[in-house]
């Protein structure tokens, strides 16, 4: 089930996640309704139990979207999606005194973002007039467009939509300080309620660049709430000879009380799970283990980690490529995900969950928090500003395909520029010339290769280890080392003391031309310069 | 550890490009963060790298600049402040208390934290009887009263209201001073109190009119936020005697109505004051009044023209007038003269006409005398003025024949147009 986050950047660059006056900060995106009122967040929520039919599920996906090209599968434990005469979607309400609402979903967004607002502007005291809200990568121009529309009907001008992914990592990486300026590779996955998306970026000077993205429209939170309903639904079955998945009433009281069983074992090792009159009158008590509900949601949390292996294929890479792993979404809580998706990096890919590092974090409130500093930092533009920054022209850039290095006295190669940077760049490297009077600096394009170095097992000295299998394979480490490529230009350097300090700056334009200097780090020395071109 | 590099192997040249390196692939890049914004900073306006760190530098300065004022709050309070009784808070200098009294209602609510902070610090009990003193909290008590009404923005006004410590006080009347010096600042720190901002300034000598004009009438129609509730008497706590709660509440409101009356009273009489003593409008008026003078001259340069066109046309004719009859006195004297000299010559000529035969000894024929001069007398009556003229230049010679032959011409010629008979001469012939 979607949910949503509200949160503003204070005047210092804090974030404040705010919460609705439920007190949740993950505010469910449902609405529901009884008669003349209107039910939002973890109230219209409870409703699903007793009045499914008039509550308003996952809509965020519809955004934008014919009723043809759909799944309206989503949507089938709340109110049921309908063709509307113009091919659109909405859901069919009855209010007081059976009168039956027709709501599109145009409607269903503006009445969300409105209560959405209203929470905000209560904890606030202010009225909102602007937002930055963030969208899912794969939400075309047309989804874009609607959503702004609908926004724009709520009262909320949007400055900029974000993508997910994006606002993500920017809130990770605006955590810690100067965390942005390290060139890193991050795979930020996102698990969701019903949907899984996964993006690989490369972080470069600050600059964020998508290298691939992926996304699983029927993996998620939900999927791991119905295993443990079938595994409650088994255990009921069994002491009271009643199958509860058979109404949709008890089949709705089951799911609510899993997903409270799931988040609980996300904190503690056992949880108990407590359902008056779940079926026939009967109640249901029982307690269950982390170790069994793992068992149980086994092949799910074996999909999710497959999904993220997927993205880094789509983008070319190996997961040694990979700096770290930003979980996000609120089934990013869940232990057992977090080390499974370890176990698929090395041990020197940093995975970021709240499980794994407790100063994470929350995984839920990442997304909404790089929003709320990107409105932070767009605040100070004018409109026209924005628009002209998020134009083809500025936005499309070239990015170095192999990364550039200098070779030094060991024949290694020395990476300046990093792959993937986008254009323009300028780097600058501070040498030396060790003993020798004149140097000569070999500008080489890097050459990726993977090294696999086999460690042999150290010898178990003790013998009943011996039947274990795993532990007689010799482990293979791997490592992504760059070699010398080709050689693009040459530059020397003569007369020089004994271990005087060189720089060597190399910077490419806006426009492709890469310029190569070299100097002496002393007053008044001469750069030694030149140019190259791209193929 | 630093990299070493490799030795050069003795080329030439300094530089040399071996090949390109590979074709850069095009992608989207996420519009997040502020390097993004950076980078879209650089892209449009065109920056290139130094030139948009040379901005960003100049941007970090000013940053820096605005954390300048760290002595704020550092003031010395003098030792009336420091021995002030505490139950008489509302009479003591609050800003003083608070070290900001160089800047009192200028103070922001930073500047009035960090102050307070630092007066705590200094001033703290604790510290106080560390230092041997007791009963020594009573300035504190003071800070804290005084921190309490800065921190208020409704209190801080009702404080602003009355801190006569801030106000400027206008020149003493009938004393030498600078306008614009004097009352400059007092208008200034008037206009504190204006509901509308920004006020006016009083300007300068080189205002122009249409400035102090609008400087005057907003100060004219000046509307003060300034309350009186901080001069209020404290109105008793206990609910025992209600009435007389009342009594003292009712007497609040009608002494903060009198004191704003009198407030205002007294800005219209600065005011008129200043406006009374503004160099500048004794300037507008002289002005004025040459304007207007000005204007009526301009006005009336019609009439003007033409009056003294009259007299001039008047006087040219006098003169011509005089000068005709100058001219006409002239003539007449000119003609006498001319006349008389006419006559004269006329005489001459008659006169040399007639001692002519004389002198030419009549002709050889004085015996002929009495005719000859008969003749001559005869001739000289007949003869016209030019005529006379002619024969008298010719007869002047004294030469006999020539007198002669124009005694005879002249005969001759009279005869022949008839004036005169040939007959009755005696001796010429005609």
């Amino acid at each position: 089930m979607f949910s949503s986050a509200i949160a503003v950047a204070n005047a210092d660059g804090k974030v404040d996640v705010i919460a609705n006056p439920d007190g949740d900060r993950a505010i469910p995106s449902i609405l529901s309704y009884v008669g003349v009122d209107e039910y939002h967040g973890a109230q219209a929520k409870a409703q699903l139990i007793r009045n499914p039919t008039n509550t308003i599920i996952n809509f965020r996906d519809y955004i934008g979207k014919k009723y043809d090209e759909v799944d309206i599968s989503a949507s089938k434990l709340g109110a049921p999606a309908i063709q509307t005469e113009d091919g659109n979607i909405a859901y069919k309400i009855i209010r007081e005194e059976n009168k039956t609402e027709i709501v599109t979903v145009g409607e269903a967004v503006r009445r969300h973002l409105i209560q959405l607002k209203l929470a905000a502007e209560d904890y606030l005291g202010n009225d909102i007039s602007e937002a930055v809200i963030t969208v899912p990568t794969d939400f075309n121009e047309h989804q874009r467009t609607e959503l702004v529309k609908f926004a724009g009907e709520a009262g909320l001008k949007v400055l900029q939509l974000v993508n997910e992914p994006s606002a993500a990592l920017l809130a990770h990486l605006s955590a810690t300080e100067n965390k942005l300026l390290e060139d890193k590779t991050y795979v930020v996955a996102d698990f969701g309620g019903i949907r899984s998306d996964a993006a690989v970026i490369s972080v470069r000077g600050g600059i964020l660049t998508e290298l691939a993205t992926a996304h699983e429209p029927h993996l998620g939170g939900d999927n791991l709430d119905d295993s443990l309903v079938e595994y409650f639904a088994k255990e009921f079955e069994k002491k009271f000879k009643v199958d509860p998945r058979k109404t949709a009433r008890s089949l709705a009281k089951l799911k609510a009380e899993s997903i409270n069983v799931k988040r609980t074992l996300s904190n503690v090792q056992t949880s108990t799970c407590s359902i008056e009159s779940l079926a026939e009158g009967f109640d249901f008590h029982t307690s269950i283990n982390r170790l069994r509900y793992e068992l149980t949601a086994r092949s799910v949390f074996g999909k999710m980690t497959s999904f993220v292996e997927q993205v880094i294929k789509k983008a070319g890479l190996d997961p040694l490529d990979i700096d770290e792993v930003v979980l996000v979404g609120g089934t990013s809580h869940s232990p057992k995900l977090a080390s499974n998706v370890s176990f698929v990096f090395p041990e020197s890919t940093v995975v970021v969950a709240p499980t794994l590092d407790p100063k994470a974090l929350d995984p839920s409130e990442l997304i909404c928090r790089g929003a709320a500093l990107q409105a932070s930092l767009i605040e100070s533009f004018d409109e026209e500003e924005i628009k002209e920054s998020l134009q083809p022209i500025v936005v499309n850039t070239q990015h170095l395909k192999k990364p550039i290095g200098i070779k030094d006295a060991e024949g290694n190669f020395v990476p300046i520029l990093v792959a993937e940077t986008a254009y323009p760049i300028k780097k600058s490297v501070n040498v030396t010339n060790g003993t020798n009077e004149n140097v000569i600096i070999e500008l080489y394009e890097g050459k990726r290769t993977i090294k696999e170095t086999i460690i042999e097992p150290t010898p178990v000295s003790d013998a009943e280890d011996l039947d274990d299998d795993s532990d007689e394979e010799p482990e293979i480490q791997r490592e992504v080392v760059y070699e010398t490529g080709d050689l693009l230009a040459k530059l020397s350097l003569k007369d020089l003391k004994p271990n005087s300090e060189l720089e060597v700056i190399v910077n490419i334009t806006q426009n492709g031309v890469l310029h190569l200097s070299g100097r002496e780090l002393k007053p008044g020395s001469v750069a030694v310069k030149g140019e190259i071109t791209s193929a | 550890m630093s990299i070493v590099l490799p030795a050069a192997t003795g080329s030439a040249a300094t530089f040399e490009a071996v090949s390109k390196y590979s074709a850069p692939t095009r992608r989207p890049i996420e519009p997040v963060g502020r390097y993004f914004l950076a980078h879209a900073t650089r892209t449009l306006r065109g920056h290139t790298w130094s030139e948009y760190e040379k901005l960003e530098a100049e941007k970090n300065v000013t940053v820096v600049e605005e954390n300048g004022d760290e002595d704020i709050g550092d003031e010395e309070q003098d030792e009336d402040l420091l021995a002030h009784d505490p139950r008489e808070w509302k009479t003591a200098d609050l800003y003083a208390v608070l070290g900001l009294s160089h800047l009192r209602w200028k103070a922001t609510d930073d500047q009035i934290k960090r102050a307070h902070r630092k007066q705590v610090l200094k001033h703290h009990p604790d510290k106080k009887s560390a230092s041997g003193g007791l009963e020594q909290d009573g300035f504190f008590k003071i800070i804290q009263k005084a921190m309490e009404t800065m921190s208020d923005v409704t209190k801080r006004q009702q404080y602003d209201s009355v801190d006569t410590n801030a106000d400027v006080v206008p020149p003493a009347p009938k004393s030498e001073y600078d306008f614009i010096e004097a009352w400059g600042p007092v208008f200034a720190s008037e206009g504190r109190f204006s509901k509308k901002q920004p006020v006016p300034s009083l300007g300068d000598m080189n205002s122009t009119k249409e400035e102090v004009d609008a400087f005057y009438s907003f100060f004219g129609k000046f509307d003060s936020w300034k309350t009186f509730e901080f001069k209020d008497e404290d109105v008793p706590d206990d609910t025992s005697n209600r009435d007389h709660k009342r009594y003292i509440e009712r007497k609040n409101v009608a002494a903060r109505k009198k004191l704003k009356q009198e407030d205002n009273k007294r800005l219209i009489a600065l005011v008129e004051r200043a406006y009374s003593e503004d160099p500048r409008i004794k300037l507008f008026k002289d002005a004025a009044k040459a304007e207007k003078a000005k204007k009526k001259w301009d006005k009336e340069a019609g009439s003007r023209k033409a009056a003294e066109e009259e007299a001039a046309k008047k006087a040219a004719a006098e003169e011509a007038a005089k000068k005709a009859a100058e001219e006409n006195a002239n003539k007449k004297a000119d003609s006498k003269k001319a006349k008389e000299a006419a006559k004269n010559a006329k005489k001459k000529a008659k006169r040399t006409i007639r001692a002519a035969a004389k002198e030419a000894e009549y002709f050889g024929d004085a015996a002929k005398s009495g005719d000859i001069d008969a003749d001559v007398e005869y001739l000289v009556e007949k003869l016209d003025d030019v005529q006379l003229q002619t024969v008298s230049s010719k007869v002047a010679g004294g030469d006999a024949t020539v007198t002669k032959s124009a005694f005879n011409e002249i005969a001759a010629e009279l005869a022949g147009v008839g004036k005169l008979q040939a007959a009755h001469l005696k001796y010429f012939s005609a």
